[in-house]
């Protein structure tokens, strides 16, 4: 609900800003009503708040924290009693706190990357969009190719260089996840600079960075929004997979992707290690998919 | 068609080019050499290896032997295992990888499109349900997860399949790997199967077909199924690349010996010959699968061909 109350604003903002002119307000109220019928995104909605809030506020509540030996309960299975509700790891460090905290540094990663991803794709996408000809087939064609490399080899390579700081990292990361957002916005750009409002700023002597960035890319917003709830998941996973490696997250920092490589080690005298914190990272990757699913469904309900 | 190809063909050298160049400077770039160990090696040594492996010249230097020696086919030596060529070790690696990526690509698409042809002709019908749940945890169950639960129900709990390991290449040992690769794309591929044929089996050819009389199994294989395969095809490429970062984990996972390890344990122990080796040989895959991928599909699309 805290992301998605201002991009539902940022939504609106954008289509009463003439996306769609006559039809703007009442094509936003349609498209939030189909989305409110989508039970699926609706209780996605619920759980991804739900797993937000606890993420950002949980930690404060529980009194353990994420690196602090309970040196009562060493490998102690989860019960109410002994206050660890998800248990202890092989340290003593209560479970429960970790998967919280491991939560929470998965979503800031995802975020991070995913703002880097939508600002380099959105430009970029803009950009070749708006000049057409042939700097919109190199740019393009740019993409292609980037798409067949193997990418995932590259943050590995910038991971040894960047080692421990995380956010760099993390931000590298958008910078090669951006492809699909650049795909996505030319295509919208394409149709956007046919109108009459980018003529009329044409003519009145704009400069094309201001056009771009002033005229086209605010009414990108909605398709935007969309794909970047659908490439957070993405970014999640990207994220647990190289944490798994080894390449990721590291002590005493920790994510999903690291609190499941360790689970997995112990699956079976511990299993609870893997089972909470893989029940996050799922609940949290289900939820992503069905809210981006939903806006898409409910903004361009031409699929269904 | 020819032309095509090679025209493509052509496009590939530029992107191999930068990416071997852009992968030579990151890695010199990070901290830390080959040669840092828990106890400093003595000077004159150290100063011997950097001599054998070049690094005492300048950077630029460097690059430009590295660039000669790949023209002549040369990966160069590895800087850890230093018994082995770059080249020796690849092809050590080599059949593992290939063998375990290249069933999972297969059996990928062939039960990928059979799954989504029988969802779209099942559609909101009890297989399409059974294949829209499988299709949802596809996508959200990652391999990491995927592997290790499998390893302790089939491997250690029923002990039906070996928990990992190559055991000499028998047919058991490649059950659980090629499963945990191959199953989101199967989950990606029948996605796309079905929603392209469910568009195909709406259009107006095929209800000319239907009003002629066409059996439903003709219309379905023939008429709809071509078509539909277009964006199948598309996603092969990416599909492939995808496979590959896959096989980074599953070949860790289950221990299997292929080049994913190779390229993980090189890049953790600054291997510059081999983590360049790794990369251009990856690539170099990729870009022949891109380029099979773009010839099938200018052929299933005569339009792609004159652009």
């Amino acid at each position: 609900m805290i992301f998605m109350g201002r991009k539902q604003a940022l939504i609106e903002k954008a289509l009463g800003e003439g996306a769609l002119p006559a039809a703007g307000s009442s094509l936003y109220k349609d498209a939030m009503a189909r989305l409110w019928r989508n039970k699926a995104a609706v209780v996605s909605l619920a759980v991804l708040s739900l797993l937000i809030i606890a993420a950002i506020a949980g930690p404060w509540f529980i009194p353990f924290n994420h690196e602090d030996p309970d040196w009562s309960a060493f490998r102690a299975p989860p019960s109410l009693e002994s206050g660890h509700w998800f248990g202890t790891d092989q340290n003593g460090r209560d479970l429960l706190a970790r998967t919280l905290f491991g939560t929470r540094v998965s979503l800031l990663v995802a975020l991070i990357a995913t703002v880097v991803s939508v600002v380099i794709g959105v430009s970029y996408g803009a950009i070749a969009g708006y000049m057409g000809g042939r700097i919109d087939q190199a740019m393009m064609r740019f993409v292609d190719v980037m798409y067949a490399l193997p990418y995932i080899l590259f943050v590995i390579l910038l991971m040894v260089i960047f080692g421990r700081n995380v956010f760099l990292l993390f931000a590298a990361i958008g910078a090669l996840e951006w492809l699909t957002m650049a795909r996505i916005v030319r295509g919208q750009t394409l149709s956007i600079k046919q109108r009459e409002f980018i003529e009329a700023a044409r003519a009145s002597g704009q400069s094309n960075t201001g056009i771009i960035f002033k005229h086209i890319v605010p009414n990108l917003v909605g398709p935007v929004v969309i794909y970047a709830t659908l490439t957070i998941p993405e970014i999640v996973v990207v994220e647990s997979f190289l944490s798994y490696l080894g390449f990721g997250i590291q002590e005493p920092l920790t994510s999903l992707g690291t609190l499941i490589a360790g689970g997995a080690d112990v699956l079976e005298v511990l299993p609870w290690l893997l089972w909470f914190p893989a029940a996050f990272l799922v609940l949290l990757l289900l939820s992503l998919l069905f809210i981006g699913d939903g806006l898409r469904d409910a903004f361009d309900p031409r699929d269904r | 068609m020819i032309n095509y190809a090679f025209r493509r063909l052509l496009s590939t050298v530029p992107v191999l080019w930068v990416a071997i160049t852009a992968c030579f400077f990151i890695l010199r770039l990070a901290p830390g050499g080959p040669f840092d160990g828990e106890r400093p090696l003595p000077e004159a040594i150290r100063q011997n290896l950097n001599a054998y492996y070049n690094l005492d010249k300048p950077l630029i230097e460097q690059y430009l032997i590295y660039v000669s020696n790949l023209f002549r086919g040369d990966l160069g030596p590895s800087f850890i295992n230093q018994d082995f060529s770059v080249a020796e070790q690849l092809l050590i690696g080599l059949p593992y990888t290939l063998m375990v990526g290249g069933i999972a690509f297969v059996l990928s698409i062939v039960i990928g499109i059979l799954a989504g042809i029988a969802g779209s002709v099942y559609r909101n019908r009890f297989p399409d349900y059974l294949l829209g749940v499988f299709i949802l945890s596809g996508l959200v169950l990652p391999n990491f997860l995927v592997a290790p639960i499998l390893q302790l129900v089939f491997g250690l709990q029923l002990k039906w399949l070996p928990v990992g390991g190559w055991g000499g290449g028998s047919l058991t040992h490649f059950v659980l790997p090629v499963t945990v690769l191959a199953l989101p794309h199967v989950a990606r591929i029948s996605r796309l199967t079905r929603g392209a044929m469910i568009e195909a089996l709406h259009s107006n050819y095929i209800r000319t077909a239907r009003s002629k009389g066409l059996s439903d199994a003709r219309i379905v294989l023939r008429h709809a199924l071509k078509p539909a395969l277009t964006p199948v095809v598309s996603y092969l490429g990416p599909a492939a690349s995808y496979l590959l970062t896959g096989s980074l984990v599953v070949e860790t996972i289950f221990g299997l010996p292929g080049i994913g390890r190779y390229f993980i344990n090189a890049a953790l122990n600054r291997d510059y010959g081999m983590v360049l080796g790794t990369v251009i040989f990856y690539m170099l895959l990729i870009l022949v699968l891109n380029l099979l991928v773009d010839i099938v599909y200018a052929w299933l699309d005569p339009r792609v061909r004159n652009r």
